[in-house]
């Protein structure tokens, strides 16, 4: 990293902390972002030359505070129906006046403060599009343009979502504060989906490409481990962290030079970040401690992830435990992908013919590249190479993505025809 | 403090029909004693059912051809029924509240922010 990257990451981070009680004490969310982005624009003009402050989050507090009340009489001088509709429940401005932030308030308010803050971007009375935009753009502290790249969209709908979720926040009055721990087993899967979702929408930055792509995966894993620390007790949220550090330390294995997929089969497990899979394994014996013997849905996707990251190869996988795995998976939830899921392992356990015959029972997804690449692969193996060139011919039309369809292009390439 | 207009939504196929239904639902009048009681109702009516509604536009803007057409506005198969005015502190008390309405597992309820006006009409906040 270089010196002015750090800096940055420095203010970002800091910022979070200094946003979530901002918008306490000002009651407007929309007030005290603007206030905090100036307050970072100043750190970032000012502390290279005159040197980092002691602490920079107190820096940063009172600097963006006084902005905020600049902010605040600015708007106060103007006629009152102009005044911006935008304050939270239960805060009015004469208490702003009289409320002084204490720069001494210990950690446990501040992360008070920053778990306000996480369920009111994941209130469930909001779009999950935009609790995903509201979580990036105030806990992961990414400015909207980034955003907007991360998730392929013009920066002006970005733009506008945020807008009209900070709208709803303020006019619907979606309180800023922590659900009693009655209503959190409510609150909490909503979260974790918004963390889930940004790890699963990581893009990995194609190689070649100039324009700097927000890496959302280490975003997610980031949100994941706050979440850890403001809510330690909470096993499914430790368990959501041990997936997506399982999942991301793969990540140096998952494209090759060419900057194309590489299947877990074929990656060189010698490259996966063993430190990361050992926190992982850390992690998830943690969340099973805590979980008093009931494994929510993300415990049993962190115990199929780590399967496969703790696994010397791809053949010496524990596939009988990988289906069991599948089989309480299933009886949760009836989602065709994990009963393609569990035919592959089947067809790696029991042999080719038998994973055939698991995908051919499945019959919601023949419009899936993914079940016609499997079915190509079973048919490989067991050398009927024509009917594997059809399946891959299928999947090479459906595959959703360039890279993807690359990867089952080549397949394709390599399999010469029954003479 | 604001307040929230609960709109009651049933299935079409399922929508009470008669007064006496409204009258002498046991679990309306728990809602009503409930809510009545800590004081947040501010206001609310059961209404007839789809089939008395009419439906007004004015085509071509203000002062354009007013067209008035049979029934409700949309032809969905869930229709409004009724509605209460809760005062909350916030959506979440607001939520509390519309998911102790009957219509919230007879149908749906949907909760909407009421504009606040003040005496002179304009919007205030």
């Amino acid at each position: 990293m270089t010196p002015d990257v750090q800096l940055a990451e420095t203010v970002r981070i800091q910022g979070r902390h200094v946003l979530a009680t901002l918008i306490r004490t000002v009651g407007d969310l929309q007030l005290a972002e603007d206030a905090v982005q100036e307050a970072a624009i100043a750190a970032l003009r000012t502390w290279p030359t005159s040197g980092v402050p002691h602490d920079p989050a107190a820096w940063l507090m009172v600097t963006a505070r006084n902005k905020a009340y600049d902010m605040l009489r600015r708007e106060a001088a103007r006629p009152a129906k102009e005044t911006a509709a935008g304050w939270l429940p239960g805060v009015s401005s004469a208490s702003v006046e009289k409320e002084a932030i204490d720069m001494a308030e210990p950690s446990t308010v501040l992360d008070d403060d920053l778990l306000r803050l996480v369920f009111t971007c994941c209130h469930p009375a909001l779009a999950r599009e935009a609790q995903v935009a509201l979580a990036l753009r105030t806990l992961a502290g990414l400015d909207v343009a980034a955003i907007a790249r991360a998730f392929l969209v013009p920066e002006a709908t970005m733009a506008k979502r945020l807008v009209r979720a900070r709208r709803k926040i303020a006019v619907a009055q979606i309180p800023y504060r922590v659900p009693s721990d009655a209503e959190l087993p409510e609150r909490l899967p909503a979260v974790l989906a918004v963390v889930h979702l940004i790890a699963t929408e990581a893009h990995a930055p194609s190689s070649g490409d100039a324009v700097v792509r927000v890496d959302l995966e280490a975003e997610a894993v980031g949100l994941a481990r706050l979440l850890g620390e403001l809510m330690p007790g909470e096993a499914e949220v430790l368990s959501l962290l041990a997936l997506l550090l399982f999942t991301s330390a793969r990540r140096p294995a998952r494209v090759d030079a060419d900057g194309d997929p590489v299947l877990l089969a074929d990656q060189d497990r010698a490259r996966w970040d063993h430190a990361a899979i050992a926190e992982a394994t850390n992690c998830l014996a943690e969340a099973v401690r805590r979980s008093g013997g009931v494994a929510g849905p993300y415990q049993l996707q962190a115990h199929l992830a780590a399967c496969h990251s703790t696994a010397p190869s791809w053949p010496a996988t524990d596939w009988p435990r990988i289906i069991a795995l599948y089989d309480l998976a299933i009886s949760v939830s009836r989602n065709p992908v994990l009963a393609l899921n569990r035919a592959v392992a089947v067809g790696e356990r029991d042999g080719a013919a038998a994973g055939l015959a698991a995908l051919d029972r499945i019959t919601a997804l023949g419009g899936s590249a993914l079940w016609h690449a499997a079915r190509a692969e079973a048919l490989r193996r067991l050398d009927k190479r024509d009917g594997a060139r059809a399946e891959l011919a299928i999947a090479v039309g459906l595959a959703p993505t360039e890279p993807e369809r690359r990867l089952l292009a080549r397949r394709l390439h390599d399999l010469r025809p029954e003479s | 403090m604001a307040q929230y207009a609960m709109l009651l939504y049933y299935d079409a196929d399922h929508y009470w029909t008669t007064d006496e239904e409204v009258k002498h639902s046991p679990e309306y009048a728990e809602f009503g004693q409930t809510a009545g009681a800590a004081g947040v109702l501010r206001g609310g009516q059961a209404l007839h059912g789809p089939t008395m509604a009419t439906t007004i536009t004015v085509a071509g803007g203000k002062g354009g051809d007013v067209i008035v057409t049979d029934g409700p506005y949309a032809e969905a198969k869930e229709v409004l029924g009724g509605f209460y005015l809760v005062e909350a502190a916030d959506l979440d008390e607001a939520i509390r509240w519309g998911s102790q309405i009957p219509a919230a597992w007879r149908g749906r309820v949907e909760v909407r922010p009421v504009f606040e006006m003040n005496d002179a009409g304009q919007p205030v906040g």
